[in-house]
């Protein structure tokens, strides 16, 4: 029996209209795949539609039952003018704050509009990343992190491989890919007639 | 003032003063604000829409806002998103405006809707906002994580297998029916007031979210027994007052 937990047949996705070549990807547990590839692609189209908020035109999309997915996408949370601390954010998806950077612990309490940009990406990237999850799927996630906080990232992402999670990540950052990634995937252009 | 005369008006205003407060919180982070002064004016409208059929005001007031709390997403749907709430809140003024010019049976509860008679008040009404107020508090906080995952991660929340329409359709319902409530005892603008500035306030300060409720409830309940001394020391409409109250108080603050 396959302990794939997520099959993509020739998988075609899209909006309006196609916006992905065919892909074939299966995704195991405990494996990190990266998707890369021009602006364009469609690789934020491709987890939209394995969320279900993107179409499938055509191929085959199986995802295990029972498994809880996770994802991050490239909307930062709107948290402008509202009362909300990383302790109370990181409570809401049950996310885990051990690992969590000492930049981050102490900021803790402090409201996410009263934050850098970089701080409060990390901390809404967290809080999807160490939710309870089998598949997380991280879109651009180094988008806003400096140096010091990709360097981190990949290690929380290997970790959570070695916790048999599954990652699947679109990021245009080849260096972090290639240190984040057991293997990478590069999306080719869909030309629509 | 303790004499049951005031006190059964003061219980009442109180326990709108609690749930108003707390649930203008969550209309504040869903940007919904707006929605509290069209459910204040269709609760209106529909009281004296239920004077003019025979059936008591309050009980046409809930069923107006309910019913609107409702079928908002009807109307969302055919309109373009921010016009439901300014169009409910004409159509609710413009009828309890007519209703009360054209029938004098409706004056003396129309201008009370809008002046906001809490002296008014009996143990009647005050039995059916403690037994409305009390649930709809249990409710908020149930829904609380869940209104706010659903604004922050919408993705996460229908991920995780939570249907939004339970969530959205339970809060505007919530919302509706605590504003008909409020409307009956404290007026329009009152209701209004004490569910804009609390929270409006308490988003400016609070560091956190669970701090942001408090303040919010802390600063509706105290501009609310000020309100009350005032209006009953000086023999002034109570609506007015404590939306005057509020005002003074969120620009001291602000």
């Amino acid at each position: 029996m396959s302990q794939a937990l997520i099959t993509l047949q020739s998988l075609v996705a899209g909006w309006e209209q196609p916006a992905t070549q065919p892909l074939d990807l299966v995704l195991q547990p405990g494996e990190v795949v990266g998707l890369t590839g021009a602006n364009g692609v469609g690789k934020s189209t491709l987890l939209a539609a394995l969320v279900g908020r993107a179409r499938v035109f055509s191929g085959q999309l199986e995802i295990k039952d029972g498994i809880r997915l996770a994802l991050q996408t490239q909307d930062v949370p709107p948290v402008d003018g509202v009362p909300l601390s990383g302790d109370e954010l990181l409570a809401l998806t049950e996310a885990d704050r051990q690992g969590l950077p000492s930049w981050l612990i102490e900021r803790l309490d402090i409201r996410l509009d009263r934050l850098s940009g970089g701080q409060r990406h990390y901390l809404a990237l967290w809080a999807v990343l160490k939710a309870p999850a089998d598949v997380v799927l991280l879109d651009e996630p180094t988008n806003n992190l400096d140096a010091a906080g990709s360097e981190h990232l990949i290690g929380v992402i290997r970790g959570l491989a070695r916790d048999r999670k599954a990652l699947l990540v679109v990021s245009h950052d080849a260096a972090f890919v290639d240190a984040a990634c057991d293997r990478v995937i590069v999306l080719e252009r869909c030309d629509v007639e | 003032m303790w004499s049951e005369l005031f006190l059964i008006p003061f219980l009442t205003g109180l326990a709108m003063a609690v749930l108003l407060p707390l649930l203008g919180c969550y209309l504040r982070l869903r940007d919904e604000w707006l929605a509290a002064l069209a459910y204040a004016h269709i609760a209106a409208a529909g009281a004296l829409t239920g004077l003019m059929l025979g059936i008591a005001p309050m009980l046409g007031g809930v069923l107006a806002a309910g019913g609107i709390g409702l079928g908002k997403y009807a109307l969302a749907r055919r309109l373009v998103r921010g016009v439901v709430y300014p169009l409910l809140l004409l159509a609710g003024w413009s009828l309890a405006l007519l209703i009360t010019a054209n029938f004098p049976l409706a004056e003396r509860l129309g201008h009370a809707l809008f002046d906001g008679q809490l002296y008014f008040s009996d143990m009647t009404q005050l039995v059916w906002v403690l037994a409305w107020t009390v649930p709809a508090i249990v409710l908020l906080r149930i829904l609380s994580k869940r209104l706010l995952l659903s604004h922050v991660y919408p993705d996460f929340f229908r991920l995780r297998g939570m249907s939004a329409w339970p969530v959205q359709g339970g809060f505007d319902l919530l919302a509706a029916l605590s504003l008909a409530m409020a409307t009956m005892s404290l007026g329009v603008m009152g209701s209004f007031a004490l569910i804009f500035v609390p929270p409006w306030l308490a988003f400016r300060r609070a560091p956190t979210w669970r701090r942001g409720l408090l303040l919010s409830l802390l600063i509706g309940v105290l501009a609310y027994v000020c309100a009350f001394a005032l209006a009953l020391g000086f023999d002034q409409p109570f609506g007015p007052v404590l939306a005057i109250c509020l005002v003074c108080v969120g620009l001291l603050l602000a």
